[in-house]
């Protein structure tokens, strides 16, 4: 294995119109990424649109609906190195009514900045996007007061943003064990002010500027030091009667969700509850001796055991719930609100599962945070329910494991996913 | 050992699980290979998925006949030292029958492929197309899923895609319908080329710095050949060039480059001022919006 650097994912999320597009067009800009054919073509746009300056938005902002309007609607994926690491940004949108695509954003990034506008200070979608980064899972967060530049620079505004955020964090009782990081910084993404360079306007700052922040956040997944879970994706069975060697050669593939494995490990196959010990374990044709989360890798075993696609290798003490029967939290996503009467499907690692809400305890109200009664459960709800399975599932609480803990339901009428889902409690 | 991957073993580990999702879920997938680079790591991470076994799917060309002879022989050796199934389906029979009418004889085929692709997709009765695109490639394709919904008529809706959570990728479709997969989503033009110097991947050869007779028109350079002959007036000249995109000889420009191996071309793409497809895609300038629109259509 090459470490010759590692990976950072991170997304800008806020509410409407604080700027995280402009923001990553910025850090894009002044680190050199943008191209100068693409940057000719904002300029024109731009122009086009009459505006006196470039607007960095239409970098991120890629769809034809979204230019128009000015706003984004769907999360843009865009990449940036520096010689330290390879970044890979989600952009989401700030608006209530595309909730969804911001938690698309949120399920694969390591940090969030959250973005507020300095002149609007702290408003709901702000509330929103802060309970669900927390919600699904983390940690370091980089809190950006934008638009400094419209407030003067004025470090008393950004003072009580501050305190205002921090006690709105703090009320947010959600995976409250997880260790946080809270980095706040004063910003105009417009200008460039503590980007990339400080510029001296507001030399009342002392900490580090944006990239700085990102080039020292933590971008090692945490996944490789929990117990080992390989949900088998596919069996490779060659049945070739031509080379002796691949006559009986079965091998099953997957990817190390959480935890390591190295040849002689003990191991049980779920749900069947068969052990065995590992063989060998290749990556195509090359052997090695052990492998990490989240390595994709073809796994050898010792005794013939009858495992498919949906099974689940696991160590032998430490192992998941194999349950039907479980609590979670879900943000519904879909416009058509859940009906409680209806089968759905669920994906959880390799398996797909048929699913009944067996009850609905209650919703938060995001405005409040606090919990409220519910009977129905529409878009963009976040919503306590319990759910009973056709067939068990393999599974971990989220907060031990977004892997195995983390779900998704399907209505097989149309094939949409209509909810993202967090295992809470396992009966 | 160590805790943490490399971005290279990442993207890796990432693409080859996403292959396997579309191997396990979808009953009736392809893998679209034309030669170029970014299909050939495609085709690495395949091997890395699939060995010893072979590929659960075949691979399949959308040829728009206007092609470099190298790529075609490149292409037809690398399918015979895989011992794997390939299909080619070609624009030029969709023009045959009358599916495809171009506006003029010379024209860019690329946008053409489209309409051969759905129909192979028809004929087949393919539910999954494994893609090389890139995020980093073009402003609307950063926007896209990595398993990207198409309705029965090919088209994607950019306002209304399916939210993707986690690593759970939702491959689901009616008879009809059919996901587009792009394992190599989150990789760049940089990262293509690491991968293809950690691989030693081979590559047809008009990828590395060659002579080759160019003319510049508008600020592009060129290539002589039959179907981009010189007009009147223009000055042929010889020069050094290589080429960063593989596709239809009449829209595909080469870049001038004395990069002749892996290496160098990392260090020109490390140096570069100009996009992939913004240096040698004559068709994609023309409207803002031409891919995404493409896309709509039942583009890759
Ligand atoms: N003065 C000033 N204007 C800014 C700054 N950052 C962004 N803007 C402007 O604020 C407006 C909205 O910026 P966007 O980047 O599109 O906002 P967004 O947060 O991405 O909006 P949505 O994605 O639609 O939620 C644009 O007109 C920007 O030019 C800043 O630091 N100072
Ligand atoms: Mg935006």
């Amino acid at each position: 294995m090459d470490k010759t650097d590692s990976l950072l994912r991170f997304i800008t999320c806020g509410s409407v119109d604080d700027g995280k597009s402009t923001l990553i067009g910025r850090l894009l800009y002044d680190s050199k990424t943008i191209l100068s054919d693409t940057l000719n073509q904002i300029e024109k746009t731009s122009h086009k649109r009459g505006l006196s300056a470039v607007d960095l938005s239409l970098l991120t902002d890629g769809l034809q609906a979204e230019r128009e309007q000015g706003i984004t609607i769907d999360v843009a994926y865009r990449y940036f190195s520096t010689p330290a690491r390879k970044y890979i940004i989600a952009d989401s949108p700030g608006h209530e009514q595309y909730t969804r695509n911001m938690v698309t954003a949120a399920s694969t990034a390591q940090a969030a900045i959250i973005l507020i506008d300095a002149r609007k200070g702290i408003l709901t979608q702000t509330k929103r996007h802060t309970y669900l980064s927390k919600l699904l899972g983390i940690n370091q967060f980089i809190v950006a007061v934008n638009k400094m530049d419209l407030v003067s620079y004025d470090q008393e505004t950004f003072n009580s943003i501050v305190k205002e955020y921090e006690a709105l964090f703090h009320a947010i009782s959600v995976n409250e064990n997880n260790q946080f990081t809270i980095n706040f910084i004063p910003m105009s993404a417009l200008n460039g002010d503590m980007v990339v360079v400080r510029l001296d306007n507001m030399n009342w700052y002392q900490g580090d500027t944006l990239l700085e922040i990102l080039e020292n956040a933590d971008s090692q997944s945490t996944n490789s030091n929990l117990a080992f879970r390989y949900p088998v994706q596919y069996v490779c069975r060659p049945r070739d009667s031509e080379n002796k060697e691949l006559h009986d050669f079965r091998s099953f593939m997957g990817r190390i969700e959480s935890g390591r494995i190295k040849v002689g490990d003990k191991i049980k196959s779920l749900p069947s509850n068969q052990e065995s010990t590992i063989k060998a374990i290749y990556i195509g044709d090359q052997v090695i001796n052990e492998a990490i989360s989240p390595q994709s890798v073809s796994i050898l075993l010792n005794d013939e055991i009858d495992i498919s696609r949906g099974d689940m290798l696991t160590e032998l003490t430490n192992t998941p719930s194999i349950t039907k029967d479980f609590n979670a939290t879900i943000c519904w996503l879909s416009e058509e609100p859940l009906n409680q009467g209806r089968v759905y499907k669920i994906m959880h690692t390799s398996k797909i599962a048929k699913a009944k809400i067996s009850s609905i305890f209650d919703k938060i109200d995001v405005n409040t945070l606090s919990s409220i009664e519910a009977d129905k459960i529409e878009t963009n709800d976040i919503a306590n329910i319990r759910i009973a399975l056709a067939q068990p599932i393999m599974s971990d609480n989220y907060f031990d494991n977004r892997k195995t803990g983390s779900f998704i339901i399907v209505d097989d009428s149309t094939n949409h996913t209509v909810a993202a889902g967090m295992i809470n409690n396992i009966y | 050992m160590q805790n943490e991957l490399s971005h290279l073993d990442w993207l890796e580990a990432e693409a080859i699980h996403i292959m396997r999702e579309v191997a396990g879920q979808c009953s009736n997938p392809i893998l679209l290979f034309s030669g170029g680079k970014d299909s050939l790591c495609l085709l690495r991470i395949a091997e890395k998925a699939f060995r010893p076994g072979k590929f659960p799917f075949p691979l399949m060309h959308i040829d728009t006949g206007h092609n470099y002879q190298e790529v075609i022989d490149f292409r037809d050796r690398k399918v015979i030292e895989l011992n794997e199934r390939l299909i080619v389906r070609s624009v030029e029979d969709s023009m045959a029958r009358g599916t495809v009418k171009l506006n003029y004889e010379l024209e860019p085929r690329n946008k053409y492929q489209s309409i051969t692709l759905l129909e192979a997709i028809d004929e087949f009765e393919f539910d999954c197309c494994i893609g090389g695109a890139r995020r980093d490639e073009e402003k609307a394709r950063a926007k896209e899923r990595i398993m990207s919904f198409r309705d029965s008529f090919g088209q994607w809706d950019p306002k209304n895609q399916r939210p993707e959570l986690w690593d759970l990728y939702n491959a689901m479709t009616h008879k009809g319908e059919n996901i587009r997969a792009f394992p190599i989503s989150n990789w760049t033009e940089m990262d293509v080329w690491q991968y293809i110097e950690r691989e030693q991947l081979e590559l047809p050869s008009i990828y590395f710095a060659h002579k080759r007779d160019i003319i510049r028109r508008d600020g592009a350079i060129v290539p002589v050949t039959e179907v981009t002959p010189p007009k009147d007036g223009e000055i042929v000249e010889n020069i050094m060039v290589r080429f960063r995109t593989v596709g239809d000889i009449t829209c595909t420009a080469p870049v001038e480059s004395h990069a002749d191996d892996v290496q160098k071309i990392i260090i020109e793409t490390a140096e570069t001022r100009i996009s992939e497809r913004g240096a040698t895609r004559l068709d994609d300038q023309m409207s803002e919006a031409s891919m995404e629109q493409r896309k709509k259509e039942g583009y890759f």
